[in-house]
């Protein structure tokens, strides 16, 4: 099967990465580590701008770029150098972005996503590293601001800019392209994608093969998604009345899912660029084998892996590997005598499940714990032991517990505020899966008292039979394996 | 050839309010300054590389240590424009 593409739609993204594995900033030595401190209290002569100050390069920003540059299979430049982008901005204290313009580090990558029709191919037009700004808060609204406050904190944060080719097909292609290039980056332990501000995207769309307007600013993966199902969508309407979609910049207002037309200035952006005089060029190509050696195993390499060690399914090697530390996570199950392939759905499937439905983000693994923060309160913190899915594994291999009562296990954990064992859990709620005869003595209590059920169910009314299983499963406290107790009562009905 | 209008427009850019009789003045010096190093375009620099350096360095770089910020006091000592630790700044736009 081959898509279409029936509206001819292309999606191409340009995407801001904070390196904040970094110990500092790109050009001087203040700690990165500011997201929890007061405004101004990271910054020195240089990331502040002042006059005569003179940068220097994060030797571990470059090696980071080169990591990027590789695990995205692009070219690694001969020579590279740094430009100055100038604009006024109060964000930007120097009145210009140190950025590279014609010798970017990395160019022509590619990214092989889970497409519409299969793999599909995303190409990379280039990645290379520039500097953060610092950050604005209005005073009041945006709409009514009186001023605005800057924190120059950020400011001078190393940043890799990665722009694709406008290969994606579908908001849902664009969002893969995300999922995976975050995954990418958190394999290479250059970023940490749960610090707020660390990934901002730009977003280019055009319908019917025509005109691209770009989308600027969007903070999520699932705001991006969001941004270019509206933009496809109003696009396509300012066509059908007979319309032109003309080139322009809009912003995504994530409240109301809407894009907004930028106001447009009343002159051309004009940056002139020009070489960044205080930052000597860089000839680290032969760098590139040593950094090639010390990659870490990809996502694909590690799926693959997966499949041919632990015998699962593509999809739940899809999905364990998805997330670096969730992958850690599921080895060190299975390392510790678990059955790889109950593991893998216990963990793929369930614990996953129910991470998300809590929105709960992976953010550490240490070899026996597995961390999680709520996406959006960070304060709210929880984890789970790779003990504790053994123990829950055995004890549902060995039969002594429901899959229910497995996934109530899982929810108390993860619900929890004491820290306790499955077994402790299981105990404490009375979840052991009954014994058959308890269950038959249900089955029987149950016919004996509902009649009425009974004569609906032989005459035809599946839905009886659920109530049935039902009342079973509430005289045996949810202990019953319902799938047991409803071919009791068949068998008891129906001979 | 520099234009009056390249001038108001390199005047928008820095954020400089030229007046009329300036633009005239400026553009003049302009394309004085212009036709001096225009000069140099008599010469061959067909195969010749641009230097941007008078000295062949290449890598520099610093180590990924942590060297002590500036306390904000002493940043936001400068400027009477600032708020809650943060600079205050007119709105923009
Ligand atoms: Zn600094």
């Amino acid at each position: 099967m081959v898509y279409e593409n029936p509206d001819g739609i292309r999606i191409g993204l340009e995407i801001h990465v904070q390196l904040n594995k970094l110990k500092t900033k790109m050009f001087c030595g203040c700690s990165s580590d500011y997201h929890n401190s007061a405004p101004n209290t990271h910054t020195c002569p240089v990331c502040l701008g002042l006059p005569g100050a003179l940068p220097v390069l994060n030797r571990k920003a470059v090696e980071a770029a080169i990591k990027v540059g590789l695990a995205l299979e692009g070219e690694i430049a001969e020579e590279t150098q740094f430009h100055r982008k100038n604009y006024f901005y109060p964000d930007l204290p120097k009145g210009f972005q140190v950025t590279q313009y014609d010798y970017p580090i990395v160019s022509k990558g590619k990214v092989v996503i889970e497409g519409e029709d299969g793999e599909h191919v995303v190409g990379i037009t280039r990645a290379h590293m520039e500097e953060d700004p610092g950050k604005l808060v209005h005073i009041g609204s945006i709409e009514k601001s009186k001023g605005v406050l800057i924190d120059y904190n950020r400011s001078g944060m190393p940043l890799i800019e990665t722009v694709t080719e406008p290969d994606m097909r579908s908001p849902k292609e664009a969002r893969r392209f995300l999922d995976k290039f975050r995954n990418i980056l958190e394999y290479l332990d250059v970023f940490d994608g749960n610090l707020e501000g660390a990934m901002r995207v730009d977003a280019n769309v055009s319908v019917y093969w025509g005109t691209r307007v770009e989308i600027k600013n969007i903070s999520s993966h699932k705001g991006v998604e969001r941004a270019l199902l509206y933009e496809i969508m109003r696009q396509k309407n300012v066509i059908r009345r007979g319309g032109k979609i003309t080139q322009e910049t809009r912003h995504f207002d994530e409240g109301r899912g809407v894009t907004l037309s930028m106001r447009t200035k009343e002159e051309a952006e004009d940056y002139r660029y020009f070489r960044e005089p205080d930052l000597m060029p860089m000839r680290v190509s032969d760098w590139v084998p040593g950094i090639r050696e010390t990659l870490p195993e990809l996502p694909d390499a590690k799926r693959s892996r997966f499949i041919e060690q632990y015998g699962i399914t593509d999809m739940h090697a899809r999905s364990l590997t998805s997330k670096i530390m969730l992958a850690d996570f599921y080895e060190g199950v299975c390392a510790k005598g678990a059955d790889p392939k109950t593991a893998a759905t216990w963990t793929a499937d369930v614990f996953l499940g129910e991470l998300n439905y809590r929105d709960l983000a992976i953010s550490s693994y240490d070899g026996e714990t597995i961390g999680f923060i709520h996406a959006k309160d960070p304060q709210v913190e929880n984890s789970f032991k790779v003990s504790d899915m053994v123990e829950l594994v055995k004890l549902f291999s060995e039969g002594k517990v429901s899959d229910r009562a497995a996934v109530e296990v899982i929810r108390s954990i993860l619900d929890g505020t004491e820290e306790k064992t499955p077994l402790q859990i299981i105990e404490e709620k009375g979840l052991f899966k009954a014994e058959d005869d308890l269950v038959t003595k249900a089955v029987s209590e149950t016919i004996a008292e509902n009649a009425a059920a009974v004569q609906d169910y032989l005459g035809g009314a599946e839905k009886s039979l659920n109530f049935l299983v039902g009342q079973v499963m509430k005289k045996t406290k949810g202990t019953a394996d319902a799938k047991t107790a409803r071919e009791l009562i068949i068998k008891e009905l129906k001979g | 050839m520099i234009t009056k209008e390249d001038v108001e427009h390199i005047g928008w850019l820095a954020r400089i309010e030229i007046s009329e009789q300036e633009t005239v003045e400026y553009m003049e010096k302009l394309n004085s300054v212009l036709e001096y190093f225009g000069q140099l375009d008599e010469l061959e620099t067909e195969d010749v590389p641009p230097t941007y350096h008078v000295a062949e360095v290449f890598n520099v770089f610093r180590e990924d240590v942590v060297e002590e910020s500036l306390p904000q006091e002493t940043v936001l000592a400068n400027t009477e424009n600032k708020q809650d630790g943060a600079f205050r700044s007119p709105k923009i736009g």
